[in-house]
């Protein structure tokens, strides 16, 4: 039984890695095109940094992402506040407009969107992006902070005000250090549903701006160029580093409270 | 206080508006430009024209390759959601975490990597050649697609399973076992009833990106198979026929509304069932 999970497993992280090592094989492919393999170059990554196509849409796709995923995530916590102290049946109505987008088709979401830019006389380009991505991240953000704004106490909230703190205060310093776990995650979530977002921008982005994902589609047709491997591979190492580090992060932090706990206990 | 929860609900304002305009007033637009003719009078002749028997047969096609789709991934990921329940208390964060690892290289690319690894000369008949057997000729067919929305949409089954499945108590596994139910039994007449609000949630999270893909059909059906989106898209970028595009949406949206109700009965039927508990 053992043997079995372990072989499913390491089948299933093979199907989900298999293409990925195609791609960072690729982006060290001396051959630009897809499939054969000539010999090994770190060319791609040099010519990454002077292929002002690629490096614009990153620009793009990194300001879009953040101020999307800060706007979602202020949005998300703003209404979370509001819905605490709202009867269950307008709860219900936010919560069912706030997660039409995530239930709703990318495809119909990008074209209403789109018909909605053009009827309301916005021409197409970075800002529609920008507000369609809001749009898509919003319920993400909510999904993320909501249950923990729900579940806070008030008690806290009001002994502070008790003890002279002005609302704003008191939310400060006694509430939101409570919420950021949720805000962090919401913010993050956001920034990987605006950057991988293909569709909804596609249809909202106008002629002249490309996101890294539009960008990809349309060299699709005339063969992706190799530096785009080459940023992805970057890209991917630098989330592996990250995540290694946090899980180390994690472990360590876990053993020192485990250690602070027992001299605790001791003394 | 009181005065602190008045400014409180005002909180909500800005929600409201943005709910209405950038929400429910795009869908508005989207039933505007299919149910009316280009001088703006109201017609059904649009809606009519999308239900042709070409569109309909891409529709067909689509509906099948997501509920082959959805059904691969709830058969790939149950299992799977299963052993990261056994695993939680050891290492089961970093199983999770490689799991989840793959989620940040972009889509597009991933999908074409099948591309590479699929077609004729590609990695995979590489290997089954290498081994001595029979090549298989898979990209640019409907199987292809198949694969690419499993694995684009693997996660989107699996992270509201593992969170069903993870609740349920280890008691209740070791008391079906304890009183002679087999592996199979305790998963057919225990786990599954009692994740069925999971499933229901991780099928309906695949049915309709499954369904309303251009993407995945584009990248690996090459232009030899025409699923639904693939016509939309067409009708919007190329054709700039608009209006059956939006009337084409607009069949989309019955399947997008139905699944919702399907989500939204089956969730409230679980949280009355434990409000009763």
């Amino acid at each position: 039984m053992q043997k079995t999970r372990k072989i499913y497993l390491a089948l299933i992280m093979l199907f989900l890695y298999a293409p990925i090592f195609v791609l960072v094989a690729q982006s060290f492919n001396a051959s630009r095109y897809r499939g054969h393999w000539t010999g090994f170059t770190w060319e791609w990554y040099t010519a990454l940094f002077e292929n002002e196509d690629i490096l614009a849409a990153l620009g793009n796709t990194l300001t879009i992402g953040v101020t999307a995923a800060v706007c979602a995530t202020l949005l998300a916590l703003l209404t979370a506040v509001a819905m605490r102290r709202m009867g269950t049946r307008t709860r219900t109505l936010f919560n069912g407009v706030a997660n039409i987008p995530l239930l709703n088709a990318d495809i119909v979401t990008g074209i209403s969107l789109m018909l909605l830019f053009l009827g309301l006389g916005l021409r197409l380009g970075y800002d529609t992006i920008l507000l369609a991505h809001i749009v898509i991240c919003l319920p993400y953000a909510m999904l993320c902070i909501l249950p923990q704004v729900l579940e806070l106490d008030d008690v806290c909230y009001e002994a502070a005000l008790d003890l002279g703190a002005s609302p704003f205060c008191a939310f400060r310093k006694v509430v939101l250090p409570e919420l950021v776990p949720g805000i962090v995650a919401a913010f993050l979530l956001s920034f990987v549903m605006s950057a991988d977002d293909f569709i909804v921008t596609y249809f909202t982005k106008g002629a002249g701006i490309d996101t890294l994902t539009t960008e990809i589609y349309a060299e699709l047709k005339l063969g992706i160029h190799p530096e785009m491997y080459a940023l992805s591979t970057l890209f991917f190492a630098a989330v592996v580093v990250f995540t290694v580090l946090l899980v180390l992060n994690f472990r360590v932090l876990r053993r020192y409270r485990g250690r602070m706990a027992r001299q605790g206990g001791q003394a | 206080m009181h005065k602190d929860w008045s400014i409180r609900r005002l909180f909500g304002v800005p929600f409201v508006l943005w709910g209405v305009l950038f929400v429910v007033l795009p869908l508005f637009f989207v039933l505007h430009a299919g149910l009316t003719d280009e001088v703006g009078t109201f017609t059904l002749a649009v809606l009519g024209e999308a239900v042709q028997w070409e569109y309909l047969k891409a529709l067909g096609l689509s509906v099948l390759l997501a509920l082959v789709s959805t059904l691969a991934c709830l058969v790939l990921g149950y299992p799977l959601c299963l052993i990261l329940r056994e695993y939680r208390q050891k290492n089961g964060m970093i199983i999770f975490l490689l799991f989840l690892l793959p989620l940040w290289m972009n889509s597009l690319l991933t999908t074409m990597a099948w591309q590479t690894i699929l077609e004729r000369n590609g990695v995979l008949n590489l290997f089954l050649g290498a081994l001595g057997l029979p090549t298989l000729q898979l990209v640019n067919t409907p199987a292809a697609i198949v694969i690419g929305m499993v694995y684009n949409f693997l996660p989107y089954m699996v992270l509201p399973l593992f969170v069903s499945v993870s609740k349920v108590d280890k008691s209740v596994i070791e008391a079906a076992r304890d009183l002679g139910a087999s592996h199979w039994q305790t998963l057919r007449y225990v786990m599954l009833p009692l994740t069925r609000a999971g499933i229901i949630s991780g099928c309906t999270m695949v049915f309709i990106p499954a369904l309303t893909t251009f993407v995945i059909s584009a990248l690996l059906g090459g232009n030899k198979v025409l699923l639904i989106g693939n016509i939309i898209e067409q009708e919007f970028t190329a054709a700039y026929d608009w209006q059956l595009g939006s009337a084409l949406s607009m069949v989309l949206m019955i399947f997008i509304i139905l699944n919702m109700l399907l989500e939204f009965f089956t969730s409230e039927d679980n949280e009355r069932k434990e409000a009763r508990v």
